[in-house]
């Protein structure tokens, strides 16, 4: 060195502050986070303008999911293997109005629940006398999701239940009994599946649905030909399950189309939503993958064209567990957030929120993740999310739940996991060469996420001041207005672990206005169909989903906070029909359920 | 990572350019020409960066802080190969969603290479002290390549011969081959005494990461000892370190045993220099 002392003690300051960076950006991170202390329902309500209580057991909800015990070859990474299948979804299956929940359960013999809702603030569960509660029995596979859709246009919801096994569909017969269809409808025989959902891919008026397989639909996970079944890759595997695209011919007859719809793929699904991502009037269908990258198939009416790589979802690899669309900015544009893993001190993968860059649309639609930007990226283990108003103040606000397997609390399985993952695929592949868990936890028992938005770029995660304090090993979340009262309850479907059931109070100064739409020559489901508020000067935009999260499906009422004092100027919907509707203020009542028929 | 055949003070030959020369492998830059193949490879193929602007990122700010902190301190444009394969390496290691990891990691890499110095040569190999930091202070936000090439046999086979082919023209085969020997065998060791399937205990091997790790970073000739015996020595000591680490299931455990190892060896190395000059000074004071 030519310099002299002073000019190496500068660069020695220097280069320890750069050392010790870390720990400085690590400390002012965590005092712009919001607090982790619990608050009561008043403080809570005062604070955030909303209060979530656990109120299951009160609601006559005692439901508890449980694993399937696959081939005893997997036994030393049971834990890991049989880490899925609890599901939930939001139907009202007999048009009383109020929403109705069914979970689902993966135990050999187990049964469904489909809990009708009393109308008193409690539910009873009406499966077994319906039909489908005994869906898991041996040899037929386990339950792994469940959505609803009016396949068949009259009037009620009819139920496709996906399994690692031979997937179902139940005709509802008027509310009153289920009527399985599943041979006439053309299903195929095993499915490996952890994702489906419904939507009017050509805009007929009959619903279609699509099928992601996990696994590849020739493994019987319960009968191994081979241990060779696992991923070949953590980040670039390509030896999942295929996908199904079934197109509704009518009658109760349904085509597999996926390969005549561009849609071909091995990768491994565990979730998929669809919205109208361009304005065309089609919906795109957003496709999470685990071990690889995201596929997002846009649809011109005809045909699917695979653009994840060209519109930026579809390039960085991580371990996609959720599919949800949210007009997060009040700009009448979806972004789309899809969890993965981040474990401290092994793999931060992040989750991502694909956001729609500045001055793209259409056939040149480019997204951008701004996770980080935004503060969701951290979510620990992370599955299933969804948006909705929480606190009805106009912006959308994320639930996200997470943690994997939570066995051994002292005890952890990341090292051998991490060990095996960065491995080749002839030593990933085989199940046999993982090391054994041991009663060990893979990310367990961890903190979830309520992140509040505050409508300026910003989301700040109240979780723990806001009620939801469970460290359940959680998959499926799913919103309702379960009691009517203008506010989003929250369902979320634990493995190995109960069903919990947040009820929420919200600020009665935040307003609100819900919209419950019917098809007529739309799917009468209104599945795909948009609703566009125009309220103080800003807009947001919400679809009738079949399918969203991660196994799961929200309430296809669509709901609306609103602030504190609202002027509605008009509501717009856009029906899967491509016909335009306006509401005029004097006609979408704050408050209010308005019940909207689509004009013939 | 290393600087292979590259002094750091940065002389320039002034000769007339020769493209056979510039082709072979006895081209100074032939080493980051590697490390550039791997990346363009690995990314194009299987997309294994996290972003072109991290990465970019990373080799932007340890090309700069390579500059500014030789012309300040050694008066001299340096040559820029080594920060380069540092960059490089930082931009493929580190994975993080955020952006400051990089350039961060980038820059104490650098830095590091004139600060931490013993006997007027730096003792830490500069991005692995860097990437070793940045792990063990910001495990929330920081982790490192834990993937594979896209699980085609053949990228990973002609990166093992090319590398060898290379480092044994560098005349550092020795280095890497006692490393994947031992590693191999301590494998094994690892594998009786766990009781889990060898395959697992063997994997980490088969991936990208150690494919940086054994060619370009335990190979650094600045920061390796002298003799050839110790230098095998040396880095089989180093896969003791990190089998010991691995029994105590440290994530980044190669990292960790490289930064402990290499510079303990180097200092001791320089221990035993100074007594031998000590001595020979003695000897002719005496005489």
């Amino acid at each position: 060195m030519k310099r002299g002392p002073l000019a190496r003690i500068i660069l020695a300051i220097i280069f320890f502050g750069f050392v010790f960076s870390p720990l400085i950006i690590k400390r002012v991170e965590s005092s712009r986070a919001e607090s982790k202390t619990r608050l009561d329902a008043a403080s809570a309500l005062a604070r955030h303008g909303f209060y979530l209580q656990e109120v299951s057991k009160a609601a006559g909800v005692d439901f508890v999911h449980q694993a399937p015990t696959l081939d005893p070859r997997l036994n030393h990474i049971m834990p890991q293997v049989a880490s899925m299948g609890a599901s939930v979804s939001i139907v009202d299956f007999d048009r009383d109005g109020w929403p109705d929940i069914y979970v689902t359960s993966s135990k050999e013999g187990a049964k469904n629940a489909l809990y009708r809702n009393q109308h008193d603030g409690t539910f009873k569960d009406v499966a077994p006398e319906l039909g489908i509660a005994d869906v898991n029995q041996a040899g037929t596979g386990v339950s792994m999701g469940a959505v609803w859709g009016d396949y068949d246009n009259d009037g009620y919801e009819d139920l496709l239940l996906i399994k690692w096994g031979k997937p179902e569909l139940f005709h509802n017969d008027a509310g009153k009994g289920f009527n399985r269809v599943t041979e006439q409808a053309g299903l195929p025989p095993w499915v490996n599946a952890n994702t489906a959902l419904w939507f009017d891919y050509d805009g007929d008026g009959l619903l279609d649905f699509f099928i992601g397989g996990y696994y590849n639909e020739n493994t019987d996970l319960w009968h191994l030909a081979s241990t060779k079944m696992m991923p070949d890759s953590f980040e670039y595997a390509k030896n999942g399950g295929r996908k199904y695209l079934f197109h509704n011919l009518g009658g109760g007859k349904f085509e597999e189309v996926s390969e005549k719809e561009g849609i071909s793929s091995r990768r491994w699904a565990l979730a998929a939503s669809a919205a109208d991502l361009r304005g065309t009037g089609y919906p795109d269908l957003f496709v999470a993958n685990d071990y690889g990258v995201s596929e997002l198939y846009l649809n011109d009416g005809k045909k699917f064209h695979e653009a994840g790589e060209a519109t930026g979802v579809g390039f960085a690899p991580k371990s996609g567990m959720n599919a949800s669309f949210g007009d997060i900015m009040n700009q009448g544009k979806y972004s789309v957030y899809v969890s993965n893993i981040s474990e401290e001190g092994v793999l931060i993968q992040g989750n991502n929120l694909w956001v729609p860059k500045e001055g793209t649309s259409a056939n040149e639609l480019k997204f951008e993740n701004l996770a980080r930007e935004f503060g969701v990226e951290i979510g620990g283990w992370s599955f299933g999310a969804q948006f909705g108003d929480l606190n009805n103040d106009g912006t959308l606000d994320l639930y996200l739940t997470n943690g994997y397997v939570s066995l051994d609390r002292n005890k952890s399985y990341w090292y051998d996991f991490s060990k095996i993952a960065g491995g080749h695929s002839l030593i990933i592949e085989d199940a046999k060469n993982w090391p054994s868990m041991e009663g060990r936890s893979l990310s367990g028992y961890q903190a979830k996420h309520l992140w509040l938005n505050d409508g300026s770029g910003k989301f700040i995660d109240v979780a723990q001041s806001a009620g939801a304090t469970d460290t359940y090993d959680g998959r499926a979340v799913a919103f309702a207005d379960l009691w009517n009262t203008g506010a989003l309850d929250v369902v979320v479907a634990n493995e190995r672990g109960p069903l919990l059931i947040y009820k929420n109070a919200v600020t009665p100064e935040n307003k609100w206005i819900e919209f419950a739409l019917e098809g007529t020559t739309s799917n009468r489901s209104a599945i795909g169909a948009q609703v566009t508020l125009y309220w103080n000067g800003q807009q947001q935009v919400q679809e009738v989903s079949g399918g969203s999260g991660f196994a799961a499906q929200n309430q296809k009422r669509i709901h609306f906070g609103l602030g504190k004092t609202p002027q509605i100027e008009k509501v717009v919907i856009r029906w899967p029909s491509r016909k335009i509707q306006t509401l005029t203020p004097d006609s979408a009542k704050t408050g209010e359920i308005n019940v909207v028929k689509e004009p013939s | 990572m290393s600087v292979q055949a590259l002094p750091m003070n940065g002389a320039t030959e002034k000769a007339p350019f020769n493209w056979g020369k510039f082709f072979s492998l006895d081209n100074k830059y032939i080493a980051p020409m590697f490390i550039t193949t791997i990346l363009v490879v690995g990314n194009l193929s299987f997309g294994m960066l996290e972003s072109y602007k991290k990465t970019g990122i990373a080799i932007v700010a340890s090309l700069l802080a390579e500059l500014i902190l030789s012309k300040i301190y050694f008066g001299k444009w340096p040559i820029l190969a080594s920060a380069y394969i540092s960059g490089i390496s930082v931009g493929i290691l580190v994975r993080s969603p955020a952006v400051w990891p990089y350039f961060v990691c980038a820059v104490v890499s650098i830095m590091s290479k004139y600060v931490l110095r013993v006997n007027n040569r730096h003792i830490w190999n500069p991005s692995n002290f860097g990437i070793a930091v940045l792990v063990f202070l910001a495990p929330e936000t920081v982790a490192t390549l834990s993937i594979q090439w896209g699980n085609y046999l053949l990228p990973m086979i002609v990166i093992w011969c090319l590398g060898s082919v290379i480092i044994a023209r560098l005349k550092r085969f020795h280095i890497t081959g006692t490393y994947v020997a031992c590693f191999i065998l301590l494998a094994f060791v690892r594998s009786f005494i766990t009781g889990n399937p060898w395959q697992s205990e063997v994997a980490p091997l088969t991936g990208p990461m150690y494919q940086l790790f054994i060619f370009f970073m335990i190979t650094d000739p600045k920061t390796t000892v002298k003799s050839k015996k110790w230098q095998c020595i040396v880095v089989a000591i180093v896969a003791v370190m990190e089998m010991i680490l691995r029994l105590d299931q440290v994530v980044y455990a190669p990292f960790y045993a490289l930064f402990l190892v290499g510079p303990s060896a180097l200092l001791i190395e320089y221990w035993f220099e100074l007594r031998s000059r000590k001595g020979v000074s003695v000897a002719r004071a005496t005489a």
